[in-house]
């Protein structure tokens, strides 16, 4: 059933196919193909399918397509993009990675990696509205995610590094 | 049926390509030419969804290739890198350690190998990847094929180069003349893109271990950048041309096992407003598939199944009772001297009972499966821990012969252990079957956490005794449990029979088994699988967290009864060096001070404490010491500091180690404090995140690990032990903390506030 409906997600236009009680996740995942935000739960528990709309996380899984309106969606795909933006700065290979993603594999962080897009998609959204978090913010802001392997510790290491890379504007 | 016979190989090497063709042993025709070489068996649309192989050599049409030749391990490629076949598949990181062993035989970088996809046309059947076998067992394998490739490499270039084996040196797979560089060829110009064509003896040389470049070194895991990016080929987002989407229609949570649900009726009309949405059924298995997932949850919401119930659960509250009331078998796991004359010598003597409550693995994400079945032939994914294995199952529930089906293994979310991956691959080929197109099958949140295979819920009582020198005189350990069961829910229900399991035995090596102790029993009661229970399996570090918490807190009250430190109490019990080395190495970097268990309580609503336990899995011995606060207001236990000390003997990859043993502090932790499966008296009860709590970020406690490295010992486990003496440490610090014993675990709030008011 095609609508009329229209979504920006990672600074493109979309036409959606879908209803617009369907759950943004299953648009970005079917229709666009947009892997990152993955179905952990479907109620709003874990943070696997988060996605940051107008710069806030929000749980694609319980979000219906027709309420993201015309906010700008980023996923965990959009992210680079979104930091070149930021910074200003042109891809060379199209291939570099935003500091939290980086600061990921740096601190090798993923384990399954299935819970990590909510992760890094959270850890954004946080170093966006505070620049050098401490221990105890880092913790707090996180604590609506679930990881079932155990990779909160290198995460907090992960995002400490992310942000010192960040305030150098690398 | 492996066809890759000396036949093969000789059909293969004469190029007499029509001759393999008409021969009837292979039973799909479908060949691609490579670079040279011959691909056999890959389905293009396996190839090009899970695949990243770039070598393109000698395939058979059904696997498992054949063991005994070099091809169906190595590949060498013609730009100078190497893709290793391994059968031992992603949990944990062990392929990045597996492909650090392939490298390091084949003196190549880290860079220049990568692993090929699995399925079971083109992997070795390294049996199923549990136990943290991956490295202990597969590393093995790998390790000799990697030699064998080498030697062959070698005869190769000391022909091409005209000077003998012993006079070539290898770097990153350039064989060069031992003292001038210049006269060189590389493994790529000698092989790339060709066969082997050559037994894997079993004999080639391998490098000695003091000769090692690569392995013990920190590697990045090879998966990471993938699952940064988001482009991580996981299961849930493969797609098939033409797919539909399913989703299986379950009671929600499993009932007792052994009693199989029945769809009393099914109304079909309650979904014909969803457009093509159909209801697919066989036996009491009941699905529903559509052209789009949403269309699939939808049909699946609203389908009204009226579902047969039985009531002859106990429920959560009295599930030791049911543990009482039933007929045992029982099975001594260790009788070694004489209980009674250990009693006699003693100065001490406790007697305790301690439970477990049934555990969930609670993968992060649903299990999910993909499958085109067709008349001749089937294609399966999912993230199965045993390709081979869901071939064999596979071919049963769908009624086609095993090498009709390729199975390919592509990872899903952390399982653990045996969460639902087989059964979401099994209910896709089943749908695939009964719809006659491609279907994707992804679990619903309550389906993963209601139907899994459960960590067994446990009850052991122990009678120990210590003398007057501190050593503890006898240990009767009696410990009962359910047997694991590896029906799929999908199977029975499609009328498949259903099997009521082994024997329930006891941990023979966590039940005080890291002690060197002359009158010692360990006695295993098996429950049956037919007392209205649910179905168990293993869950990470199978049955040993559950033993610990029992049999370390009884070896802690030993201490305390001989008014000894905990810590020096067990380095004057340990038989085993390798428990001494372990538990000396966590002890100090503690900082731990010797002193009696809870000689130094605090007064105020916070309690602090420290527990030691030292216990192990897979061969690897671990020591733990934890650090707790107890608010003895709310009844929370907060794990403050975890120092984890583990000795897996020679080190392969220090950064993959370190990351499992955090990975098993977290989740003993969220074990030992959080973690119960409930049920009511018809049904499991806990289905999501809100009923079955996790440990969360803010709960996380500070982690130290030590790496204890034995170069001169074969490598075990590593992907499970550190789990198994966690909740034992913390209930251990919780008798510190608070002068009071708790037995029951996981240690809730409400349970913490019963021992402190008693």
């Amino acid at each position: 059933m095609a609508t009329n409906l229209r979504i920006r997600v990672n600074g493109r236009v979309h036409q959606v196919a879908a209803s617009p009680n369907t759950p943004l996740l299953y648009v970005l995942r079917n229709e666009l193909r947009l892997n990152g935000p993955r179905f952990g739960c479907g109620l709003a528990q874990c943070g696997s399918c988060s996605v940051l709309l107008n710069g806030k996380e929000v749980r694609a899984c319980i979000t219906p397509v027709a309420a993201v309106g015309t906010g700008a969606v980023t996923t965990l795909e959009g992210l680079p993009a979104l930091w070149r933006g930021k910074t200003r700065t042109t891809s060379k290979t199209g291939d570099e990675l935003h500091p939290v993603q980086q600061a990921w594999i740096d601190e090798q962080v993923p384990q399954c990696g299935y819970c990590q897009n909510g992760m890094m998609i959270k850890a954004t959204e946080l170093l966006t509205k505070v620049k050098r978090p401490t221990e105890d913010q880092i913790k707090s802001h996180m604590n609506t995610h679930l990881c079932r392997c155990g990779t909160y510790p290198r995460i907090t290491k992960a995002i400490k590094r992310a942000a010192a890379t960040m305030a150098k504007g690398a | 049926m492996s066809v890759l016979d000396d036949t093969t190989i000789d059909l293969l090497d004469d190029g007499r390509l029509d001759d393999l063709i008409e021969g009837a042993e292979f039973t799909r025709r479908q060949f691609l030419k490579g670079s040279g070489a011959l691909v056999v068996g890959f389905s293009l649309v396996g190839s090009a969804l899970a695949g990243s192989a770039k070598s393109a050599t000698a395939r058979v049409a059904a696997g498992p290739p054949n063991a005994a030749l070099i091809d169906s391990w190595i590949a060498i490629n013609a730009d100078n890198t190497a893709t290793v076949y391994m059968g031992k598949i992603e949990i944990t990181g062990a392929p990045t350690g597996l492909l650090m062993i392939a490298a390091e035989e084949l003196d190549l970088s880290i860079d220049q190998v990568d692993h090929a996809a699995w399925n079971t046309d083109v992997s070795p059947n390294q049996g199923t990847t549990a136990g943290s076998n991956s490295i202990s067992n597969g590393g093995p394998q790998v390790r000799q094929a990697a030699a064998e490739a080498r030697a062959v490499l070698l005869g190769l270039a000391s022909t091409q180069l005209g000077v003998p084996v012993s006079q070539l040196t290898v770097t990153d797979g350039v064989v060069s003349v031992t003292g001038d560089a210049s006269r060189k060829v590389t493994y790529g110009q000698l092989l790339g893109g060709k066969t082997f064509s050559a037994p894997n003896t079993g004999r080639a040389p391998l490098k000695p271990v003091s000769q090692y470049r690569l392995v013990g070194k920190r590697v990045q895991r090879k998966d990471t950048p993938g699952k940064v990016r988001g482009s991580h080929p996981y299961v849930h987002q493969l797609r098939l041309p033409g797919m539909l989407h399913g989703r299986v229609v379950r009671p929600r949570g499993q009932g007792p096992y052994s009693v199989v649900d029945k769809p009393l009726s099914v109304d079909v009309a309650s979904i014909r407003k969803i457009k093509g949405a159909r209801v697919l059924r066989k036996g009491d298995f009941v699905g529903v598939v559509a052209a789009t997932e949403q269309d699939a949850i939808q049909a699946a919401t609203q389908l009204k199944v009226k579902w047969s119930q039985s009531k002859t659960m106990p429920g959560s509250g009295n599930l030791w009772a049911r543990f009482r009331e039933v007929t045992t078998s029982d099975r001594y796991a260790l009788n070694t001297g004489s209980i009674a004359k250990g009693l006699q010598e003693a100065a001490q003597t406790r007697e305790s009972l301690y439970t477990v409550d049934y555990q969930a693995h609670a993968s992060i994400g649903p299990s999910c499966g993909l499958a085109n079945v067709q008349a001749d032939h089937a294609d399966v994914w999912g993230a199965s821990q045993n390709i081979y294995t869901l071939r064999t199952n596979a071919a049963a529930l769908l009624e086609l012969p095993a090498d009709r089906i390729t199975v390919h293994f592509a990872e899903g979310a952390g399982c653990y252990g045996r969460n639902l991956q087989d059964d979401a691959a099994l209910a896709a080929a089943l749908m695939s079957q009964l719809a006659g197109k491609p279907v994707r099958v992804q679990l619903t949140r309550d389906q993963e956490h209601g139907w899994e295979f459960y960590g067994p819920a446990t009850l052991v009582e122990i009678r120990g005794s210590v003398d007057r020198n501190g050593k503890i005189s006898s240990y009767d350990y009696v410990s009962s449990q359910q047997p694991w069961v590896f029906n799929e829910a999908t199977e029975y229900m499609a009328g498949r029979p259903l099997s009521l399991g082994g024997f329930g035995g006891a941990d023979r090596e966590n039940a005080g088994s890291q002690y060197a102790i002359a009158n010692h029993r360990i006695l295993g009661k098996s429950i049956p699988n037919d007392a209205g229970l649910p179905k168990v399996a293993y869950l990470r570090a199978p049955a040993a967290p559950q033993a610990l918490f029992a049999s370390e807190q009884m070896v802690d009250e030993l201490a305390y009864a001989a008014s000894m430190d905990p810590v020096a109490f067990r380095r004057l019990n340990i038989g085993e060096p390798r428990w001494a080395a372990v538990l000396e190495a966590a002890a100090k970097a503690a900082r731990w001070e010797s002193r009696k268990a809870a000689s130094k309580l605090d007064s105020g609503r916070l309690r602090r404490g420290r527990g030691v336990a030292i216990g192990g899995f897979a061969s690897t011995f671990v020591a733990i010491v934890a650090e707790i606060e107890v608010d003895t207001v709310t009844g929370k236990i907060r794990a403050k500091h975890v120092f984890a000390a583990q000795d897996c003997g020679l080190i392969i990859n220090p950064n993959t180690i370190e990351q499992q043993m955090e990975g098993c502090v977290i989740q003993g932790v969220s074990r030992a404090i959080k973690e119960q499966v409930t049920f009511s008296r018809s049904r499991v009860t806990s289905l999501d995140w809100e009923s079955y709590p996790i440990l969360r970020y803010k709960e996380a406690p500070e982690i130290t690990t030590v790496l204890v490295n034995r170069p001169d010992l074969r490598s075990s486990g590593s992907g499970e032990p550190t789990t198994a003496p966690v909740p034992a440490a913390i209930a251990n610090a919780f008798f510190d903390a608070t002068g009071k014993r708790i037995r029951t675990m996981p240690m809730t709030p409400a349970r913490v506030r019963a021992v402190l008011k008693a």
